[in-house]
């Protein structure tokens, strides 16, 4: 049925009356609703559309007709509908709301004070993002990884003419003129820089600098594949270049796993003429490999914070690590292994960081008669099965291996923990070692969320009538939003033997496995 | 880099949206992104327009084509018949038609409908029937308006006979043309061709061209940035809206006619009642003029500004500064809007017509803001108008200081769309636009608001970076 209603002398522009008869027509059992000003051409197109029979004589050019076609119920609804939605008073909000920026385009449009782009979009997609903020002049730290090798080197060589910076791809830390970027820990400022191939390698080196007292003007970041023979280095030369001009820099600090060897002679010849000291961390290389002037080798991270804080205060760098035959070490391991077991034979360490994990099969092998992992090197093997340890084991949480469709194990500590408890429960398991990094980036209370772990996973082996020697540090600093005292403190009231750098922890654990 | 490790960071974050926080706890400014694949997620053409951005030939290419933009000055020279200022049409069976070329077989109901209803009124077949033989032969051509200077509305039909706007501008000295408007209802330019239609279309010929031409021949070539620029103060936008602008063209040409005595009384009262009684007879001119000052920035060697935007009911398709005369194309959409009574979605034409020209030369759409009216056609506020002006400055090269907007403080409107910005930002130009009905000869039947496709943008981007890149 058919039902209209008349509004004498009453105007509204047509568009108006078009949307509310859409507004009104969308009603449950409303076949056909429509609402305009009475001319005669407007009758007569609805008479067209079947709502009136004939025009309605009564009906002036200046009055509003509204007809509406549906079940008896609808157009009763609707008629009313109508009339409260025309009188209803168009309040619909007036403030401008403020989008987000949907690209860097429109954020540059609205910032075009901007100097720096942070890019952690997926990989297919995040070199052209960085070639576009290059383009515009801002120099770029790039997360994200999977970005193809001829692009990182497309976007390097035009940093490289054009005087910017570009920091990745696969850069996961940086500290600019104090400000962390990504995965970084909150240092003191000061005068030693670094550049860094490895993201958890330079958050060792710049925290231990802090806790040491010390500061860092700037940590450059690289990306993981800068150092290759085909990207030559480009980042860390750039990133040299430009520590050796800052002012507040008085000490370089390189970080990496030792490059090819053209790559490592382009830098190190480069890293000799700067005139500043420039301290090497080149892990796994041979010690005493590294010379020339001005040039300063450290072998662990811990290494490479000592020396550069010396030479920046203008003294010798003597500073060694310990090692497993360090008498302190040797005393604190004849402690520990007292509640070991006869069958309780193997190190089982968990990293989260790769840096660490890496430096950590780098020394046991050269204690331990054979160790496996996941991400093996130099004479360590590969683990016939990532997910079950066999012999002495050290993993790479953080590895593809464990992170693809997951998150990574310094965010969520689950996938680590669950590892911990199957350890536990191996006879054979002696000493468990683990890292803990703070900071931003990293997850809210990680030494809440692993001391609670190895609670459990301590009880476990007192079920099978064992004692876990359980080994670790926190790589951060006390300014970190963690805080890391607090975090020592969790995992040391868990019984934590707590050590103040990797290369410790690794020193001790050899300790307590040899001899 | 010097001044990256020495100056003050000011942070853009694409991605990770908690990588902002350690910069917001250091109070280093931080831009948050909420970042969308480019390119309509083409890592491929992304990169290439990654390549594109801010290089130093595109910019200065575009710097050069919006300035020639901005200082073009289109004036009304008056009227004539296409085949005596169109040279293709000069003793040849050709039609013109709205959008990029389209083969006879493959066009839309209402361009279809006009091309015969045009072939008729040309004699050059008696029924409609025999029209349609004749251009699938080939014995009457058709092509693209925008091939000769030419824009018209919907259809876009114009044929030798037909009288056109003819417009030129004094700087660049390019003349443009354009169709006259019929008014709304049964109209060659949705389709019809009734004896009705073509019977007025031989009125407008016959007498409402004469008139005009002859006022127009005792008055200064009408400026017509200025006569647009004081109707969008009027609430018009010079696209959907025209009501003001017809208002005051209306107003220059009756006093002249009136003191000049150009035709008879009853000539004179026809002519201009015809006027009066069409809200959009100003759109027609107002694509002239745009066409000419798109025409002005047109074949600036690796310019990525966009000189046409146009539909022919099938296809949409724009061309860059760049490449005059070379389109790209996509699937015309769908309009959004309201619909008259008795008329839905499903009897809609997808977009058509080039009328989108006036969204290209930044009024139109991009100048909603100056006619908040338009935005109700998709259930919106006033706020969504000027919001739709704002978020082009997004995709535009600058502003165009001649068309200025009273409800954003008197800014001018965003104009010069920059292809590399459309596909960067995925904001595609929004154009105001009237609905045709899918078939021929029914007519308008309804309004609204639609978007241009955006694989026409990343198809030029594509040859653009052949050009310049490679």
């Amino acid at each position: 049925m058919r039902a209209h209603s008349i509004f004498k002398n009453f105007y509204r522009d047509s568009v108006a009356l078009m949307q509310l008869s859409a507004k009104v027509g969308g009603l449950e059992g409303v076949e056909l609703a429509s609402a305009l000003m009475g001319t005669p051409a407007n009758q007569e197109m609805m008479v067209a559309a079947g709502l009136l029979d004939a025009p309605m004589a009564e009906v002036a050019p200046n009055d509003l007709v509204f007809v509406v076609k549906g079940t008896e119920e609808a157009t009763q609804l609707a008629v009313a509908e109508f009339e409260r939605l025309l009188t209803a008073a168009e309040t619909k909000g007036a403030a401008k709301e403020e989008k987000p920026f949907g690209s860097l385009a429109e954020a540059l449009k609205a910032r075009p004070e901007a100097t720096f782009a942070l890019i952690s979009v997926p990989g297919e997609y995040a070199g052209a993002e960085a070639m576009k903020a290059l383009h515009r002049g801002l120099n770029v730290m790039l997360f994200s990884d999977n970005v193809p090798e001829w692009q990182e080197i497309a976007l390097k060589k035009y940093a490289f003419e054009h005087g910017l910076l570009v920091m990745g791809p696969d850069c996961g830390t940086a500290i600019i003129a104090g400000v962390p970027l990504a995965f970084a820990n909150v240092v003191g400022r000061g005068n030693i820089g670094v550049v860094g191939a490895s993201g958890t390698g330079t958050q060792e080196v710049t925290t231990i600098v802090d806790q040491l007292g010390g500061g860092v003007s700037h940590a450059i970041g690289t990306g993981g594949h800068d150092l290759s023979v085909s990207v030559g280095g480009l980042t860390m030369r750039s990133g040299i270049a430009a520590l050796a001009e800052d002012v507040e820099t008085k000490v370089i600090v390189l970080v990496s796993k030792p490059p090819a060897k053209e790559v490592a002679e382009a830098v190190l010849a480069q890293a000799s003429s700067v005139g500043k000291p420039v301290v090497v961390c080149f892990l796994g290389a041979a010690p005493g490999s590294i010379t020339g002037k001005n040039l300063t080798q450290a072998n662990t991270l811990e290494e490479a914070a000592h020396k550069a804080i010396a030479l920046a205060n203008g003294q010798a760098p003597s500073f060694t690590s310990v090692t497993a035959s360090t008498p302190r070490v040797q005393q604190r391991a004849t402690d520990l292994k007292k509640v070991l077991a006869p069958g309780q034979k193997y190190v089982r360490g968990l990293y989260s960081g790769g840096t660490f994990c890496y430096e950590a099969l780098l020394s046991l092998q050269t204690i331990l008669p054979e160790v496996f992992g996941n991400t093996p090197t130099g004479k360590a093997q590969k683990l016939a099965n990532i997910h079950k340890s066999q012999g002495h084991t050290v993993i790479d949480l953080g590895d593809d291996d464990f992170t693809r469709g997951k998150p990574h194990p310094m965010i969520d500590p689950s996938q680590r923990n669950e590892r911990l408890l199957h350890e536990a429960a191996d006879p054979e398991t002696a000493v468990v070692l683990l890292d803990v990094v703070i900071g931003y980036g990293a997850n809210a209370d990680p030494a809440g969320e692993l001391a609670g772990a190895v609670r459990e996973a301590r009880a476990i082996a007192q079920k099978g009538g064992r004692e876990l020697v359980f080994i670790g540090f926190v790589c951060g600093t006390d300014k970190d939003v963690q805080g890391l005292a607090s975090q020592r403190k969790k995992l040391e009231e868990a019984g934590v033997h707590l050590c103040s750098s990797n290369a410790e922890a690794i020193a001790l654990t050899g300790a307590v496995l040899v001899g | 880099m010097k001044s990256i490790l020495s100056s003050d960071l000011s942070v853009i974050n694409l991605g990770l949206v908690r990588f902002a926080e350690p910069l917001q706890d250091m109070g280093t400014p931080v831009a948050a992104c909420q970042w969308q694949p480019p390119a309509e997620g083409n890592p491929e053409i992304g990169w290439k327009l990654a390549e594109l951005v801010n290089h130093p030939k595109v910019e200065e290419a575009n710097k050069i084509a919006f300035e020639r933009y901005l200082a073009s000055t289109p004036v009304l020279e008056g009227i004539a018949t296409a085949a005596d200022v169109i040279p293709a049409m000069q003793g040849k069976k050709l039609i013109l038609h709205s959008g990029p070329p389209i083969a006879w077989a493959d066009m839309c109901g209402p361009q279809k409908g006009a091309v015969c209803g045009a072939a008729v009124l040309e004699g050059w077949a008696a029924t409609t029937e025999e029209a349609a033989t004749l251009v699938e032969k080939g014995e009457i051509a058709i092509d693209s308006c925008n091939h000769h200077n030419a824009v018209g509305p919907m259809a876009g039909i114009t044929s030798p006979s037909m009288p056109v706007w003819v417009v030129r501008d004094t700087v660049n000295g390019n003349t443009t043309f354009s169709n006259m408007n019929e008014g709304l209802g049964k109209v060659l330019r949705f389709g019809a061709n009734s004896d009705e239609v073509l019977h007025r279309l031989r009125w407008m010929r016959d007498v409402l061209a004469p008139v005009l031409k002859a006022t127009l021949a005792h008055m200064e070539p009408l400026e017509l940035k200025p006569l647009i620029a004081q109707a969008m103060h009027m609430g018009d936008e010079c696209h959907n809206r025209n009501v003001a602008a017809t208002s005051l063209l209306f107003r220059k040409l009756v006093p002249v006619a009136l003191r000049h005595g150009v035709a008879s009384p009853k000539e004179l009262d026809e002519a201009f009642a015809f006027i009066a009684g069409n809200d959009h007879f100003f759109l027609n001119l107002s694509m002239a003029a745009c066409k000419a000052m798109l025409n002005a920035a047109a074949g600036v060697p690796g310019s990525s500004m966009v000189t046409v935007m146009a539909r022919n009911g099938i296809k949409f398709g724009i061309q860059l500064s760049a490449f005059p005369g070379r389109w790209f194309q996509a699937d015309a959409p769908y309009v959004e809007g309201l619909f008259f009574p008795g008329y839905s979605q499903a009897d809609a034409a997808r977009d058509l017509g080039d009328s989108a020209i006036t969204e290209t030369c930044g009024i139109g759409g991009f100048a909603m803001a100056a006619a908040p009216a338009i935005v109700q056609f998709v259930g919106g506020t006033s706020d969504d108008a000027l919001n739709n002006t704002i978020s082009m400055k997004q995709i535009t090269l600058g502003i165009n200081g001649n068309f200025t907007l009273p409800m954003l403080n008197f800014t001018g409107t965003p104009a010069g769309i920059d292809a590399r910005l459309v596909a960067d930002t995925g904001i595609r130009p929004v154009i105001n636009t009237g609905i045709a009905h899918k078939d021929a000869g029914v007519g308008q039947i309804g309004a609204g608001v639609t978007w241009a496709p955006m694989p026409c943008f990343t198809a030029a981007i594509e040859a653009l970076y052949e050009e310049v890149c490679k």
